[in-house]
């Protein structure tokens, strides 16, 4: 199928990524309110690289901006700084769309709603076809033939294709969007939480089959969740983001043994300990505070017991996989 | 002895649809002591928040209930007129559901909801109500409650929210609530609070709940006892230890399985194969059996019913007591089950 993979080698580079949204009133009410534009930062300067064959994750909490990144990455959304280059072609620049049209095939998403992104009224194989039709890969009698083999890989019966999506349970049109993501040999797939809206049992058939179809085809993910339990069992690295900005980097399992950030240390502590171990813990302190006035230096300080003076003025710089001063003037063991 | 808040016998639901008579729930039981938490766990269409309806009396048509009872503090509530049942929902039993909005006015501030339900179902004054309201708006952790009192719903963060639908279900000081997925659209740092905040109640005011999720992690934190419910029934029911750690019907340990935690090892996750049957198609006999890897005749054509199991299946934990599994390997000869 394709070359296997070469571990070390960066597939994905992700620079200093921006996107801001002007969440303004309409221009009457801010007239006549007197109120200023007002600016969101949803993802303010983003640096990670995903090795061709990992799966790199990105967590946080609701509205930390894991989906905005997500989206920029496939070019869904312009960024509004930073760039973001897949094996070798920049998607920011607008100098390679001639070279950035021959790698769209190549990269692929799948969303939380399996519902929403298929389309009601295509019957599955027609929905599964699209990107074969799209960039022109096969014709006839073998797209046919390709969509029945699709099917077969991820689990369902060829003469499903011939059934429309509300015909399916959520787990069975995940598997849908999965084919349609495979059907244009795709190398490079984002999952934006794949799984949150199934089931356990249904969610751990989908993970094994994501697995799977990565060990077959040597795919790379970039794998966004709120659920660290999932996101430690399918990451290779991991990234932790708050209120836009990568607090911490790290290799998988090393995360949850050896946590170093303050925001990380407390979602570690915030998920239900199925274990039973009894294992005290600390309560968390407060929410993600408004990102259109997001706090000042390090956006983390209000909710940090670590905080001091130079935290409420100081962005700290992500160095050595984490950013935070409390690691690095070595408060913290 | 003490005895149950709530009792739930033989509980039957039906839905009357186009396809015919679908049987939601079908002979579930279960109690709930004073300070108790049961947690009711499955997958989605298992029948938990059909159940937890019943119990509170919102089982519209064309749904019905159609057998067992259902008592509060011994006293039958299932069949009681509307407004009976209307009455003691405000007063003796309360709801907290997923979505906070569905419980908030979005027309009124928060405190006017508050301090009209406490008018309603108590004998306070209202500048004693307002009082009171702002001490569980307090008691439920909003920080500054003598300002945010006067906020609409939409000015809370949906962490915030769910606590005033707390405070708002704590009202009338009720000695049984539902809590419906109240977890389930927050973020694990929030849920962690609303848990810590349950259990508070049920310490210190003798409240049983019956708290409804699909998060093994959820019951396993907040729960007491746990119920594994399938396709319309309760599979096992038990100690929340013993049915978290040692889980005996094949089902639950296909879902403990295939749950990734913090510390498994596991390179793939248990998989339970198939998925769960639509209720105009329950196989006959264990409504488990196309899917049970343990499988065999009696199976096909005999319903199991949770009892507490004779015997023990090879290398499993010893049998707790108040241990209850509805699959017939546990009435079963072990010799048979050997083989
Ligand atoms: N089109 C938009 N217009 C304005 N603000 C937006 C837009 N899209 C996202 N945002 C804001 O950007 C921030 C990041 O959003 P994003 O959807 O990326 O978060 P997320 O991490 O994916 O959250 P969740 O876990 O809830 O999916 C949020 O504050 C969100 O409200
Ligand atoms: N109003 C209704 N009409 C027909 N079927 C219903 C209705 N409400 C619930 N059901 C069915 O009852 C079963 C149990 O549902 P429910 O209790 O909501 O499951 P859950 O365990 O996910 O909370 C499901 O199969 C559901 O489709
Ligand atoms: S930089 Fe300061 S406030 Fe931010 S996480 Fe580190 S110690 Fe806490
Ligand atoms: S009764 Fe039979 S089919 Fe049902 S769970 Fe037990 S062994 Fe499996
Ligand atoms: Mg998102
Ligand atoms: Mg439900």
């Amino acid at each position: 199928m394709m070359a296997q993979a070469k571990p070390s080698e960066t597939f994905v580079d992700v620079r200093d990524l921006k996107r801001v949204f002007d969440v303004s009133r309409p221009w009457l009410n801010r007239v006549i309110e007197r109120q200023p534009k007002a600016f969101l930062k949803a993802v303010d300067g983003l640096s990670f690289e995903i090795r061709r064959g990992e799966t790199f994750a990105l967590v946080g909490e609701s509205g930390s901006g894991k989906s905005t990144v997500a989206r920029m990455a496939v070019g869904l959304l312009p960024v509004s700084g930073g760039t973001v280059t897949i094996d070798g072609v920049s998607m920011t620049d607008v100098k390679d769309s001639q070279t950035r049209q021959q790698l769209r095939k190549r990269i692929q998403m799948i969303f939380q709603d399996p519902y929403a992104s298929l389309n009601p009224r295509w019957r599955v194989e027609r929905i599964i076809a699209e990107p074969i039709h799209a960039f022109g890969l096969l014709k006839g009698a073998q797209v046919t033939e390709r969509v029945g083999d699709l099917l077969t890989l991820v689990g369902l019966h060829p003469d499903d294709g011939r059934k429309f999506p509300h015909e399916f349970s959520g787990g069975q049109r995940q598997r849908i969007a999965i084919a349609r993501a495979l059907a244009s040999s795709a190398e490079f797939i984002v999952c934006d939480e794949p799984t949150s809206a199934l089931d356990v049992s249904v969610q751990a058939q989908i993970l094994n089959l994501m697995r799977d179809l990565q060990k077959e085809f040597g795919l790379t993910y970039l794998f966004i969740s709120h659920n660290l339990a999932v996101v430690r069992h399918m990451a290779d690295r991991i990234g932790v983001m708050y209120l836009g900005r990568l607090v911490e980097i790290s290799e998988g399992k090393r995360l949850f043994s050896a946590p170093r950030h303050p925001y990380t240390r407390m979602l570690l502590d915030a998920v239900p300990d199925l274990g039973m171990t009894g294992r005290q813990r600390q309560m968390v302190a407060g929410e993600i505070p408004n990102p259109i006035n997001p706090p000042s230096g390090c956006t983390f300080h209000p909710r940090c017991p670590l905080a001091n003076e130079r935290c409420k003025r100081e962005a700290p710089a992500m160095i050595d996989g984490v950013a935070c001063h409390a690691v690095q003037e070595g408060r913290v063991v | 002895m003490t005895e149950p808040v709530i009792s739930v016998r033989d509980l039957r639901v039906e839905f009357v649809t186009r396809k015919g008579i679908l049987k939601a729930i079908d002979g579930v039981s279960f109690d709930i002591m004073p300070g108790e938490v049961l947690g009711v766990v499955g997958e989605s269409g298992a029948g938990k928040s059909v159940t937890g309806s019943a119990i509170i009396g919102l089982i519209e048509p064309p749904g019905r209930i159609a057998g067992g009872e259902i008592r509060l503090h011994g006293q039958r509530i299932d069949n009681l007129d509307p407004e009976a049942m209307r009455r003691i929902r405000g007063r003796k039993i309360a709801m907290i559901f997923q979505d906070p909005l569905t419980s908030l006015n979005p027309l009124y501030r928060v405190g006017e909801q508050l301090v009209e339900t406490i008018l309603t179902h108590t004998d306070l004054s209202p500048p004693a109500a307002r009082a009171r309201a702002i001490d569980l708006l307090n008691e439920v952790g909003i920080p500054a409650p003598e300002r945010r009192i006067d906020g609409y719903p939409h000015e809370f963060s949906g962490g915030m929210r769910q606590r005033v639908v707390i405070a708002l279900a704590l009202c009338a000081e009720p000695d049984f609530i539902v809590a419906d997925e109240p977890t389930t659209a927050l973020d694990v740092s929030v849920q962690a609070q609303i848990i810590a905040l349950i259990r508070k109640l049920c310490r210190e005011r003798g409240t049983a709940v019956m708290l409804v999720t699909h998060d093994m992690g959820v019951i396993a934190e907040t729960a007491d006892r746990v119920a594994v419910m399938y396709a319309g029934r309760v599979a096992e029911i038990g100690p929340v230890r013993d049915v978290v750690k040692h889980p005996l019907h094949p089902y639950a340990k296909g879902l403990m399985g295939a749950i990734p935690t913090l510390e498994a090892e596991a390179e793939r996750l248990v998989q339970i194969p198939g998925s769960m049957p639509r209720l105009s198609n329950i196989p006959q006999g264990c409504a488990f059996n196309p899917r049970c890897d343990r499988v065999f005749e009696r199976c096909r054509v005999e319903r199991p019913d949770p009892d507490t199991p004779r015997f023990g299946l090879e290398g499993e934990a010893p049998l707790m007591p108040g241990h209850r599994v509805a699959c017939h390997l546990y009435t079963r000869n072990p010799v048979e089950n050997a083989s």
